[in-house]
């Protein structure tokens, strides 16, 4: 089981990457079960701008999961209550995340659960802060209008209920939320910062998002890395592999 | 059952692009509504291996071939030679055609064109579109070829029509006349309401005359530049045509025969830089191609054909009728066009002249799976007819497995 995030730019040289080890032959995904964290409401399934086509195009056509094991929410779903209490039941079924893949926005929300969202929420209709449509506009013609103000999403809760947790975080503009995240305290208005509680999370950033961090904060996790990578790595590990062996091992391990 | 052809360059909306054809049922479907909406995967899987993925080519205007020549057929032996053809077109990545008869005798058509019945493509090979009745009621001065003792005036309107060729037209796809003749203009909206496609040829209109018949409702130019008025610049003739092609003031095709005999490369280039959407690739071949190089005896005429596909009277410089495939035609206009828009000529742009671009010539979603798998020099490797492999090159090619479930 594979939760796997939202739109963003930020997911897709893991996406490519895991396409390029399926091409290699190295990782296969007929035994993994994905779940999507999100996806708008009232927007057609065909629309360019859907979860469904952005998954469709950036990493499912090219891979060999079983379209029985993909699982996004419908945001046109007639009862979108019901739509929510189902996926909870459905991602409890197969039992529960084995690890859920994340990005963060730049106001540290994490799947669409904006700022102000309870810590314990789960799967629910959410409308979408300004501050997100106003960034969604430029996928929609830069048309405010466009751009749909609801969606639903897993809550917090269902992304702490993972077993393991990885963030990604990339670029300048995300680094006031990494700070947040990681250097102040559980705070239901950057919710990001919910996985300072979770056992096994981890953060993969590169070196513009640590620009708000503190020195001694950025040198402490990098002495902690180099730790753990000659523990586990034997010491070998260069920054296009930081990513991918999480994720291969985690997904070649799950069914 | 559900096909998927992986590692091709696919055309599609015009351009050759990286990704799968998928097929259901003998359409071309989209992949993500079987991925998310019927949750189905492929049942066969083709490996392209790097190759190109184009819709299958359609010939409007093909009088024969592989020594059978629909013409000069009568009514005991017209279902077997359109059956020959049928099979050997594959080979040049046609599917679909336009069987052609030229000028004839009212008994030769009241004898043949009830078999020349319109057919699918399949098992049986290529399509049959619907007949092609290039004239007899055509100028006598541009004659070309036609026999001049059997082209008519259309002196009766409609009813010189059904005398000649027939009360039921079901058959019939295209008819090529000439607009300058008396009672054309009626007859080009008439045979329009029927729901055949009027193509201007074998013609001295002028060019007042060429609009009016495209105002009546003729689509289309047969063979340009062959068998019509030679342009002239205060007399342009209906090549004068050209520049309003692409104006919307009439939607209209042009056939070319690009075999580098019958159209000098520069007048190809003159057209099409004229009016590329109109231009459409045709072969106007006659028995003669498909045949070895050598001599050969069409008829009562002894001719000989040459490795460029050259078929002259023997002893002779005087061309006798075209020989060229649409393989090559392809091959030959890519060089100028590239490889997208010379394919589109062969597919998409006769298709639309046939009013059936809804289901043929692309393969955007819905149409009919008819394509070829080409090389990166444009040669035919295979040819699959309603998603089903009809022809190969090789019986290695193209590697294709049936998936486990």
């Amino acid at each position: 089981m594979f939760g796997t995030w939202r739109r963003g730019s930020t997911p897709l040289p893991t996406y490519r990457h895991l396409i390029k080890l399926h091409k290699a032959g190295k990782v296969s995904f007929k035994h993994v079960v994905t779940f999507n964290m999100d996806e708008y409401c009232g927007l057609p399934r065909d629309h360019p701008e859907s979860y469904h086509s952005f998954m469709w195009e950036n990493l499912f056509k090219h891979i060999d999961i079983v379209p029985e094991n993909v699982h996004i929410l419908d945001g046109n779903a007639p009862d979108l209550e019901k739509e929510c209490a189902e996926y909870e039941k459905k991602i409890e079924a197969v039992g529960g995340i084995e690890l859920f893949l994340a990005g963060i926005g730049p106001d540290g929300h994490i799947a669409f659960n904006e700022p102000g969202s309870s810590l314990t929420s789960r799967t629910r209709i959410k409308t979408l802060a300004y501050d997100t449509i106003l960034a969604n506009a430029r996928f929609f013609g830069d048309d405010i209008d466009k751009v749909p103000h609801m969606a639903l999403t897993v809550g917090v809760g269902t992304v702490m209920d993972a077993r393991e947790v990885v963030l990604l975080v990339t670029g300048a503009h995300k680094s006031y939320a990494l700070h947040k995240a990681i250097e102040d305290g559980i705070n239901h208005m950057w919710t990001c910062s919910c996985l300072q509680n979770h056992p096994r999370a981890l953060i993969v950033c590169d070196e513009d998002a640590t620009l708000e961090l503190k020195v001694k904060t950025v040198k402490y996790f990098k002495g902690l890395m180099k730790v753990m990578v000659e523990r586990e790595c034997g010491g070998d590990l260069d920054d296009t592999t930081v990513i991918a062996p999480s994720s291969q091992s985690k997904t070649a391990a799950t069914s | 059952m559900i096909l998927r052809v992986i590692n091709g360059l696919l055309l599609q909306h015009g351009e050759f692009v990286r990704e799968d054809l998928w097929v259901q049922d003998g359409k071309v479907v989209n992949p993500r509504d079987l991925f998310f909406a019927t949750k189905a995967q492929a049942d066969v899987v083709v490996d392209a291996q790097g190759n190109m993925i184009a819709p299958g080519f359609i010939d409007v205007q093909l009088n024969g071939c592989f020594g059978v020549d629909f013409s000069s057929s009568h009514s005991n032996d017209i279902e077997d030679g359109i059956a020959k053809v049928r099979r050997a077109l594959l080979k040049q990545g046609v599917t679909g055609f336009c069987p052609t008869i030229i000028t004839s005798s009212p008994e030769r058509y009241h004898d043949i064109l009830p078999k020349m019945k319109k057919a699918d493509g399949g098992d049986a090979g290529a399509a049959v579109l619907g007949v092609h009745l290039e004239g007899p009621f055509i100028n006598p001065d541009k004659k070309g070829a036609h026999p001049k003792h059997l082209i008519q005036p259309l002196e009766a309107g409609m009813a010189s029509i059904e005398t000649t060729y027939g009360p039921d037209l079901s058959n019939v796809a295209i008819v090529t006349l000439a607009p300058e003749l008396e009672h054309a203009p009626r007859v080009i909206q008439d045979l329009r309401k029927r729901g055949i496609v009027v193509s201007l040829g074998h013609t001295h209109a002028t060019l007042e005359q060429a609009e009016r018949g495209m105002l009546m409702g003729a689509s289309s130019i047969t063979h340009l530049f062959n068998a019509m008025t030679a342009f002239h610049h205060r007399d342009p003739g209906i090549i004068g045509l050209l520049p309003y092609g692409g104006e919307g003031r009439y939607r209209f095709f042009y056939g070319l025969i690009v075999d580098g005999l019958h159209t000098h490369d520069a007048s190809m280039r003159l057209a099409y830089a004229n009016h590329p959407e109109g231009c459409v690739l045709i072969t106007d071949a006659t028995q003669a191609m498909g045949l070895p190089p050598g001599e050969h005896h069409l008829g009562d005429m002894a001719v000989v054909l040459d490795h460029n596909h050259r078929l002259t009277l023997k002893g002779t410089d005087t061309l006798a009728g075209s020989a060229v495939s649409m393989d090559v035609c392809v091959r030959r206009f890519s060089t100028f066009a590239g490889a997208a828009r010379a394919v589109e000529a062969a597919s998409l742009r006769p298709a639309q002249l046939l009013n059936i671009e809804e289901r043929k010539g692309h393969l955007h979603y819905g149409a009919d799976a008819d394509f070829v798998i080409l090389s990166h020099d444009l040669h035919v490797l295979c040819t699959y007819i309603g998603g089903k492999l009809q022809w190969a090159a090789s019986a290695t090619f193209p590697p294709t497995r049936t998936t486990s479930k």
